[in-house]
């Protein structure tokens, strides 16, 4: 027979002050099977919890419906209470009388009828509650992380330096990311490359670190502790053990007039390249895309002139399977490019150029080596006319973020500008100016008041070319919204960051959330930053949303924090409410196999003593499984049951909800 | 006289419309308080005979709302579960049963007002139908073997 306890909680006066407790309290006395019903003022307080673990001793309960609060709020709390008085918590239930009820209605009869309903729905369903026990699963102690920009860095030797292994796989060449092609960093205007590339050099050296360059993820399954992960690598055709990285080959390429990525198109690289001097590693792959003898067949100049004998063109992509107990997602961003801006001339005009373009001008390693040229005619600009928010935050263009840096980098742009051309005339066209931390707004000050940047709050319509100079048609806001003609002979976008192109495919491949722009979601935007929605993935960086490097880092750190803390356990708790088969009934049609999202139904044979087999029915892993339930609603024979959301449980729920019963044959 | 109240059942995922239905009461949108609220894991877990089964225990109308595509916690299950829906439909259709009474719909986490609208709308329509009375004459006829064939 069961014995429930019902506890009818006020939640101070936010639930009594739409519904009677008390009368909910003492109907609910009345339901078959309670027999001790109870409201209280703070049922989570600690007198509240005692009060149920009383009652559950005393009364010798055998469930606990608690009417509360919402149990995506406190469902741990009272499991927990019910478990220090003894009895399973997975034979308490919560009955949500808080969000779905007194807060969402006006204080009416129908209300505390509504009230008293829902904690019927709940007495029915834990009569069907089973004693449960948490899964335990072993941890694997490596974590992979994605991406080798500075999140994906910090974060690998942070993991690594606590003394867990890490491998680090990255799309490109090289480690670096975009902070590599930076020339110099806000607020500080420190050389971003003297303070990166050690820490690559690091990532590169360290014992616990295993680096897959020129490699992408092929696929991703299994769950936290026990991820299986297949890592593409993509054949470099160059035997990295072998190459000494002289660079001869590079030289001899005859394939030279490639657009440089590094150099965001500026430069011209070979077919055979290193992606920069300082790159991690430092030898070179071949772009099979470009490359004469991948194209045509014949060439071969690389490895006729190769002294390694380093050249291998019959190498093939590579799947390795790797199995890592914790992923970081640190892939980044991308800036939008030319086809974005017709009524700017951008991808019309060569001298109208982006922000990571302008970086690579300004750059001492760049293609003019840090002297700024424009790309038409290389002559030094005199006017550079600087525009921020060019696509962001402007719905028209489908993008209604603040890209969050566009702000600090153009004065910094500015700056550079004006330090290199004392005489130069910098102008920025702003909508407003966000600079937002430590010394940042200190810094744009600076590039108005010292460096004499004449800042113009107001937008430009349109660019047009004259006589070799570009017109900037803007207008300018603070002055009567007169309209602004200025001439220049560069103009800089600081187009709106954007998430990778391919960051769905990954978001896929993972399990994980994204949102409409398609940076990665974080499972809580405030209490959860770093963690996803799939337990065992983090995030790192701008994958999240536009970041500068400061903050980058900072997340980086927490998450390896968060990695290493799970790390430091070598078991992992699970919730039990996994799906399971009855064996007897099963008729092995597999179709619950064709739509378990987590691959977690297998084969099972069920054979006699003798070895004949009976039938082959499903088998649930409990490692893999998630508990979505969806093999239980696609079942034919009504074979596969939910722990937590069992048949048994929904059917008695849905039976109870309505008074109108004298029909229901139940 | 006095007007008819229907009583309306949605069958949420707890990852979505759950939560978006928290989100109504913690931002206290009120309305109507003919809905109860039954939870599973995700939509996809959803056994359409429970929607039979609430018509039978005197359900005017039934709600089913998850995830929006691509947003499931367990990356298809909601793709499931409207597929299943569409067969379903069929099925109700070839019946002859009166499909206004049905609601399909995605409530995110985030969309609090959302879900106060779809249950006010939803109690607007159905009120407008009145009282489902079908399940209540078939009844007379034999009740027990339908309760059998939902596995109860």
């Amino acid at each position: 027979m069961a014995r429930i306890g019902v506890f009818v909680c006020h939640c101070g006066e936010n639930i009594s002050s739409t519904v009677d407790c008390a009368k909910v309290a003492e109907i609910a006395s009345n339901y078959p099977g309670v027999v001790y019903s109870i409201d209280y003022k703070y049922m989570c307080s600690d007198p509240g919890q005692n009060l149920i673990k009383e009652a559950i001793q005393k009364h010798k309960l055998t469930g606990v419906v608690v009417a509360a609060c919402s149990p995506r709020m406190h469902e741990p709390t009272f499991r927990k209470a019910t478990a220090e008085a003894g009895l399973n918590p997975y034979l308490c239930e919560m009955a949500n009388l808080r969000e779905h009820c007194s807060w969402v209605h006006y204080r009416e009869d129908t209300t505390t009828e509504k009230a008293a309903e829902l904690v019927r729905v709940l007495v029915e369903k834990v009569k069907h509650n089973e004693e449960l026990y948490p899964i335990k699963v072993p941890i694997t102690k490596t974590a992979l992380v994605i991406g080798g920009g500075i999140g994906g860095i910090q974060a690998a030797l942070d993991i690594a330096n606590s003394g867990h292994k890490v491998i680090m796989v990255e799309k490109n060449p090289s480690i670096g990311g975009k902070m590599a092609q930076l020339s110099e960093t806000f607020p500080t205007l420190d050389c971003s490359q003297c303070i990166l590339t050690p820490r690559m050099v690091e990532v590169a050296q360290h014992p616990n670190i295993t680096l897959y360059t020129y490699a992408e993820i092929e696929s991703v399954d299994g769950f936290i502790g026990n991820f299986k992960v297949t890592i593409r690598q993509k054949a470099k055709s160059v035997d990295h053990k072998a190459c000494t990285g002289c660079g001869l080959c590079i030289e001899k390429c005859p394939i030279k007039k490639i657009p440089d990525e590094f150099n965001a198109g500026l430069g011209n690289r070979a077919a055979i390249y290193v992606p920069f001097p300082q790159a991690v590693p430092n030898k070179p792959v071949i772009d099979r895309n470009n490359c004469t003898y991948f194209l045509k067949g014949k060439c071969g100049l690389c490895k006729k002139v190769c002294p390694a004998d380093a050249i291998h063109y019959e190498q093939e992509d590579e799947l390795i399977k790797v199995d890592v107990g914790a992923i970081v997602a640190a892939t980044g961003f991308d800036i939008k490019h030319s086809d974005f801006f017709p009524e700017y001339g951008y991808g019309k005009y060569p001298d109208v150029i982006d922000g990571l373009q302008f970086e690579r001008l300004a750059s001492a390693s760049g293609p003019t080596l840090g002297v700024l040229k424009r790309p038409s005619d290389g002559k030094e600009p005199e006017s550079i006319v600087f525009i921020a928010c060019a696509g962001s935050r402007d719905p028209a263009k489908g993008i209604p973020y603040c890209s969050k840096i566009c702000c600090m980098y153009t004065a910094k742009h500015a700056m550079l500008f004006k330090h290199k051309n004392h005489h130069g005339k910098a102008t920025v066209f702003y909508m407003d100016i966000r600079a937002g931390g430590k010394m940042y707004d200190e810094f744009v000050r600076r590039a108005i008041e010292e460096d004499d940047v004449n800042y113009i709050r107001g937008r430009v319509s349109r660019i047009y070319e004259k006589n070799g100079k570009l017109i900037v048609c803007g207008v300018d806001t603070l002055l009567n919204s007169r309209p602004v003609e200025i001439e220049a002979d560069m103009v800089v976008l600081a187009t709106a960051a954007i998430a990778n192109s391919d960051s769905e495919e990954l978001a896929q491949k993972l399990h994980i959330s994204y949102d409409p722009y398609h940076f990665f979601s974080e499972a809580h935007p405030k209490l959860r930053p770093v963690e996803t929605n799939t337990a065992g993935i983090m995030l790192a960086g701008a994958c999240q949303a536009p970041k500068d490097i400061p903050d980058t880092v900072s997340q980086a750190s927490g998450t390896a924090a968060k990695v290493v803390a799970l790390f430091s356990q070598d078991e992992l708790t699970r919730e039990p409410l996994i799906a399971y088969v009855n064996n007897n009934t099963c008729v092995g049609c597999f179709l619950c196999q064709s739509v378990c999202p987590y691959l977690a139904i297998e084969k099972e044979e069920i054979r006699r003593r003798d070895g004949t087999l009976v039938k082959t029915v499903a088998k649930i892993n409990p490692g893999l499984c998630q508990g979505c339930g969806t093999c239980v609603a696609l079942c034919r024979s009504k074979s596969i049951d939910i722990h937590g959301y069992t048949n048994r449980q929904i059917y008695a729920e849905v039976s109870a909800l309505f008074n109108r019963r004298e029909y229901a044959g139940v | 006289m006095q007007e008819f109240e229907p009583k309306i059942v949605a069958f949420v995922c707890n990852w979505c419309t759950y939560a978006g239905a928290d989100l109504a009461g913690t931002s206290r949108i009120k309305y109507a308080t003919n809905v109860r609220i039954v939870r599973f894991p995700c939509t996809g877990r959803i056994d359409y005979m429970l929607i039979l089964k609430a018509f039978q225990n005197g359900a005017d109308g039934v709600i089913v709302s998850g995830c929006h595509p691509n947003d499931c916690h367990y990356t298809s299950g909601n793709f499931h579960a409207r597929r299943r829906w569409i067969v379903f439909n069929e099925l109700l259709e070839l019946l002859g049963f009166d499909k206004r009474r049905l609601f399909f719909s995605w409530v995110s986490a985030a969309e609090g007002a959302k879900w106060a609208n779809l249950v006010n709308e939803v109690v607007t329509e159905v009120r407008k139908l009145g009282p489902f009375t079908e399940y209540e004459k078939l009844s007379k006829i034999n009740v027990n073997s339908i309760g059998e064939l939902c596995n109860v």
